[in-house]
């Protein structure tokens, strides 16, 4: 193969996978030190899926295989549609439990308790 | 030279992806509540499996992608289940 097409594949893998890394390490250390459940749970799934989808990426690009990029590409979707998902329940069972905000939040427009719905 | 390249990334992407690794895990052994320790097991397989990727990418098998692809999927199939649980009382109504 061409080495400058080569070269130029390489340095895109390394890009990806320093910044897809760099995401991850961020959204564990929102993890670690925001105050409240809320808020770590918006740098779990808003950073992490970023990171997740550029390592991903990486990984597709790496093996110069259409059918690997492809199944990447479809992991990266299914991550963007499936972290929200879990986020919003979780957030929704810990607001349901009485979980307080933390005290630097400003206003909570939801009602604190939340009837169970029947079926 | 480029081989070269991609092993240095893959090493300091695997230094970082343990780090976030280590923190996921210090909030789950630590989290104050049910619902943190959750977040913290959610952050951990999908750290493991990021792991999992950057494995695949220094052996060049692709068996570990797909092992990745499944530990995502079973990962989120199990916190939507711990969150229905804390929601509800019970999995499957």
């Amino acid at each position: 193969m061409n080495p400058v097409l080569n070269m130029a594949i390489a340095v895109l893998v390394a890009a990806l996978l320093i910044v897809g890394a760099v995401f991850s390490l961020l959204a564990a250390i929102g993890i670690l030190r925001f105050p409240d459940l809320y808020t770590r749970m918006h740098a779990a799934s808003k950073a992490g899926t970023i990171g997740s989808g550029l390592l991903l990426l990486a990984a597709g690009v790496h093996s110069l295989d259409a059918a690997i990029l492809i199944r990447a590409l479809a992991g990266f979707f299914f991550f963007v549609l499936t972290a929200p998902i879990s986020a919003h329940l979780l957030a929704k069972a810990a607001h349901q439990a009485g979980y307080k905000l933390t005290k630097l939040s400003v206003v909570d427009q939801l009602p604190q308790k939340e009837e169970p719905r029947r079926r | 030279m480029m081989e070269l390249s991609i092993i240095w990334s893959i090493l300091i992407a695997q230094i970082m992806l343990g780090l976030a690794m280590a923190f996921a895990f210090f909030r789950m052994v630590r989290g104050p509540r049910a619902q943190d320790r959750i977040l913290g097991l959610d952050t951990l397989y999908i750290n493991a499996m990021l792991m999992l990727l950057t494995f695949g990418i220094r052996t060049a098998n692709t068996l570990y992608f797909e092992s990745a692809l499944i530990v995502a999927l079973i990962g989120f199939v199990s916190s939507i289940a711990f969150g229905k649980f804390l929601m509800r009382g019970e999995i499957i109504e």
